[in-house]
């Protein structure tokens, strides 16, 4: 870390921060040096120990040695209570709000003074009017909280992080629902808590972010602390490196897709869920073999409907979904196995709670969808010794590791039980392959593997949509790119004239002008809201 | 936090003991308040459980009946599903065996009419969870609400039945016919008897092994069928057993059937064995213990069998119990059955954390010691 004047003590400062659970290594004899009013970016793949270390910062577990100093003094942090008391705010990846609540009454949850809401109420009023001119953070007080967009939502979790006296910010992946543009709006804001004397730690596994946002840099692998750097002095080949240990190829080698004939389609496909939403509203789109379509926009807009629907779980409720020769409606229900049938993989959004069975063994969840085909099963009994060597072949080809098919299938890491589902839904080769957030919560190396994977399917000839939140992984990936907004289509780009700032108009529901009129043909614009 | 890696069977087999412990604990204090002493209570407990041939037999005939409603708790359990309907399922299922009797038991052998009093006993049962079952699949009523109605359902058809239908002529007691000899299960001291051994005279009876081979069954059921995955596959993921096409109604369904089933089995061993005839109230809060049978046991056979022995030795080396201390009566038998499945059911999970620290200090212990030694 680079020389700091010496008179201004380190808004924080970890001193030989080690923490294990059992045979765990999650953090190895930490360092980490934080200048007041800077935004220090914490950078590492999943497991890497970034999130334990966090969690010690905000007092919600004990190190088991090294000690915290906070604006100079060691400090002991037993809970987040005296966390929050000595000034330290925390931003989770997942907001703690109450939906129902007004902003105010979110803000002061927890912090009331006195019994009765209505000093609290009119002291919290006046306090936010002055945070919020003095960090722009503008929020409207008395709306709900779930009439708010996201972008929104995560102003307010950081305004109750400084209504509550908060000097050190703690931000845990918070661009993950935000479009590129909201992305911007939030570190104008985190430069104006700077200027505020506000110091940020900013957790990612994002390298543009790091690079557009941070004044320093702190790399951790495998629970250790493995460089600091001045982000001015830095690019994203460095940082990738550093975060996984060998070189990684950040770009995907392709050629161009040859499409062939259409292998999915739907027509005016619509969707009203449970509650009289709709999350689809006259979607038309498709497939064809030998070509990736990205289905780009800000998590919450259809994207989750649309692949679902496609997968036979969830039925339309009016327009269909052709597959080969198969029509999909209101009239004609398919179901998960029906569309598998039909030969369609499908790797789903929701690793966790979809792909797999956490509880399951790794041999159970790597036939999960195909546990009644007759390879398994017997006239009674299954086959244990086929689905083992199944799950081994699938190991094998895969590179999943460890290679125990006898492991729960929740203690193997995310970008490994990522490799099993797809490997699974690969390896019986469907005509069209479905694929959601095939890299979320994966770390760098696995990407580069699933990455290079998806492209060869395509070679091979398969029609594959790709859902996923990350915009560089989209571009990266697809040949066509269909971006989505509030159920409907907003339009279509090819990959080639794709780039972000394109990309994140239209998932702000604005048509380029330099798309509307070249791409015209090809925009499909289903019905404005 | 989980500071050290803790092995599987400090859960699974320490976590129950120290349940039972504490339980045990707690009715030591209860036996003190009215001057027993304890040690004194469990040394007859245990022998009047497993000390002579007729205990024994006692002791296996009241397992039988936990074995068979703690299966159906766990089937159901392994899918999600919490069937707390055993009472009610049991009961029909006892009334499907005494039925059978009743009509055929002048016409048939028993090895003619053993199966048929199974059939009887399962489909009266299965039948009994189906409605349950249906209204959770199709209606989304919740089905610990139904089967529980379900259970003052039975016990009201039954006694209507007992006391309109069945009661014998010119009698005040609601009891049907004893049944034909021929009609009734084998008892164990017979069965021995075939085999050349003696056995005291006892209730336990042939149902005993055919609980054993239910639970043989359900093992393989749950563990090496296609069906067991996806009952399982609903039960640790109902999303993910829906992405892998198991259609979840018709689970339910087939779910529920089974666990009503083995509940009804329960009249085989009551009703077949013991009461060789149909009365009221024969299924006595079986189906309810065997819900804590089931959480003691971990929803695995094993642990059911497990589990089942030892509520059979607290029933019957409770009667003992109230037998030889003038000071102990019936309700603090139970008060001590309560006490277990208190801590082993309710409170299951609340000893966790403890039971973890605990293995950990001595596991630290032990490791330093060795490390000590090896020094030396």
């Amino acid at each position: 870390m680079s020389t700091l004047p010496s008179d201004k003590p380190f808004a924080l400062e970890l001193r030989g921060i080690d923490k294990r659970f059992g045979a765990v290594h999650a953090n190895r004899d930490i360092d980490l040096q934080v200048p007041p009013g800077t935004i220090h970016g914490i950078i590492g793949e999943n497991g890497a120990g970034k999130s334990t270390l966090m969690n010690i910062i905000y007092g919600f577990y004990t190190a088991d040695a090294g000690e915290i100093l906070i604006g100079g003094k060691v400090q002991k942090l037993a809970n987040s209570k005296e966390a929050i008391s000595h000034g330290i705010g925390m931003v989770h990846q997942h907001f703690m709000l109450v939906d129902n609540f007004t902003v105010l009454e979110n803000v002061i949850l927890g912090a009331e003074n006195g019994a009765l809401l209505k000093h609290s109420l009119h002291d919290a009023r006046t306090e936010l009017e002055r945070l919020a001119k003095d960090y722009q953070l503008d929020v409207p007080l008395d709306a709900l909280i779930e009439d708010l967009p996201v972008g929104l939502q995560q102003r307010v979790e950081i305004l109750k992080a400084l209504y509550r006296g908060a000097k050190i910010l703690i931000l845990d992946e918070p661009t993950g629902v935000l479009t590129p543009q909201e992305t911007d709006h939030l570190f104008h804001i985190f430069d104006a808590l700077r200027e505020q004397g506000v110091t940020i730690l900013l957790i990612t596994h994002k390298l543009r972010e790091i690079l557009a946002a941070t004044n320093n840099v702190s790399i951790m692998r495998q629970g250790a602390m493995v460089a600091h750097r001045k982000t001015a002095e830095t690019n994203k080949e460095e940082l990738a490196e550093l975060m996984v240990g060998r070189k990684v190829r950040l770009k995907v080698d392709k050629v161009k897709a040859k499409p062939a004939q259409v292998v999915l389609s739907t027509q005016d496909l619509t969707y009203t869920d449970d509650m009289g939403v709709d999350r689809l509203k006259k979607v038309n789109m498709d497939i064809k073999a030998g070509e990736v379509v990205g289905i780009a926009g800000v998590s919450g807009n259809g994207q989750s409907q649309l692949i679902n629907a496609l997968a036979g779980l969830l039925t339309p409720t009016s327009g269909s979904i052709t597959i080969g020769d198969t029509c999909i409606s209101a009239e004609h229900p398919s179901s998960p196995d029906g569309v598998r049938q039909l030969s369609v993989g499908h790797v789903p959004e929701d690793r966790l709670d979809m792909g797999l069975i956490k509880a399951f063994t790794a041999e159970e969840s790597a036939i999960l969808g195909h546990q009644n085909q007759p390879q398994y099963n017997g006239l009674v009994m299954n086959k244990p010794k086929a689905i083992t060597q199944e799950c081994v072949r699938l190991m094998k080809e895969w590179d999943v590791r460890p290679q125990d098919p006898k492991l729960r299938s929740s203690l193997f890491s995310g970008g490994n039980q990522q490799k099993l589902i797809i490997a699974r839904e690969v390896e019986k080769n469907p005509d069209v392959l479905l694929i959601g957030q095939p890299t979320r919560g994966v770390d760098i190396g696995a990407i580069e593997f699933i990455h290079k994977r998806i492209i060869e399917l395509r070679d091979q000839g398969q029609g594959i949509l790709l859902v996923s939140v990350e915009l560089d992984e989209i571009m990266a990936l697809s040949d066509r790119i269909i971006v989505m907004f509030d159920g409907h289509i907003v339009g279509e780009v090819s990959a080639d004239k794709a780039n972000e700032k394109i990309l994140g108009m239209m998932m702000a529901n604005i048509m380029p002008d330099e798309l509307s009129e070249s791409d015209a043909g090809q925009t499909t614009n289903g019905g404005q809201s | 936090m989980n500071d050290s890696k803790i092995p599987a069977w400090v859960n699974i087999i320490g976590l129950p003991l120290v349940n039972i412990f504490f339980a045990f604990a707690f009715s030591a204090i209860i036996f003190v308040a009215v001057d027993v002493n304890p040690l004194e209570a469990a040394v007859v407990m245990v022998k009047g459980a497993l000390g002579y041939q007729e205990g024994v037999g006692y002791t296996l005939y009241y397992a039988t009946n936990f074995i068979f409603t703690g299966l159906a708790v766990a089937v159901a359990f392994s899918a999600g599903l919490f069937n707390i309907g055993g009472e009610g399922q049991a009961y029909l299922g006892g009334l499907g065996v005494g039925l059978a009797c009743l009509g055929l038991d002048h016409a048939l052998p028993f090895w003619a009419l053993l199966p048929i009093t199974m059939v009887a006993s399962m489909a009266f049962g299965a039948l009994w969870a189906l409605i349950p079952a249906y209204l959770q699949a199709y209606r989304g009523s919740h089905i610990v609400i139904t089967t529980i109605m379900f259970n003052f359902i039975a016990s009201a058809l039954m006694v209507y039945l007992m006391v309109n239908v069945l009661k014998l002529d010119g009698q005040m007691a609601p009891v049907s016919r004893v049944f034909e000899q021929s009609a009734v299960m084998p008892m164990f001291h017979e069965i021995a008897g075939w085999f050349g051994f003696s056995f005291s005279e006892s209730p336990m009876n042939l149902s005993f092994f055919i609980a054993l081979a239910c639970c043989v069954l359900v093992w393989i059921l749950l563990w090496r069928t296609r069906w067991g995955y996806a009952i399982r596959a609903m039960g640790s993921s109902p999303t993910a057993a829906e992405y892998g096409g198991i259609n979840h109604k018709k689970l339910v369904i087939i779910v529920m059937l089974i666990s009503g089933a083995l509940s009804g089995m329960l009249g085989l061993n009551e009703v077949q064995g013991y009461g060789q005839q149909l009365k009221l109230d024969f299924v006595a809060g079986y189906g309810f213990t065997g819900i804590a049978v089931c959480l003691i046991g971990r929803n695995h056979p094993v642990g059911i069998i497990l589990a089942s022995l030892l509520f059979g030795i607290l029933y019957q080396g409770g009667a003992e119990l109230a037998f030889d201390f003038p000071n102990i009566d019936r309700e603090m038998i139970q008060v001590v059955q309560a006490l277990v499945v208190l801590f082993s059911g309710a409170l299951a999970l609340m000893l966790v954390k403890p039971t973890e620290r605990i293995f950990v200090l001595w596991d630290r212990k032990k490791k330093s010691l060795g490390k000590a030694q090896a020094e030396a």
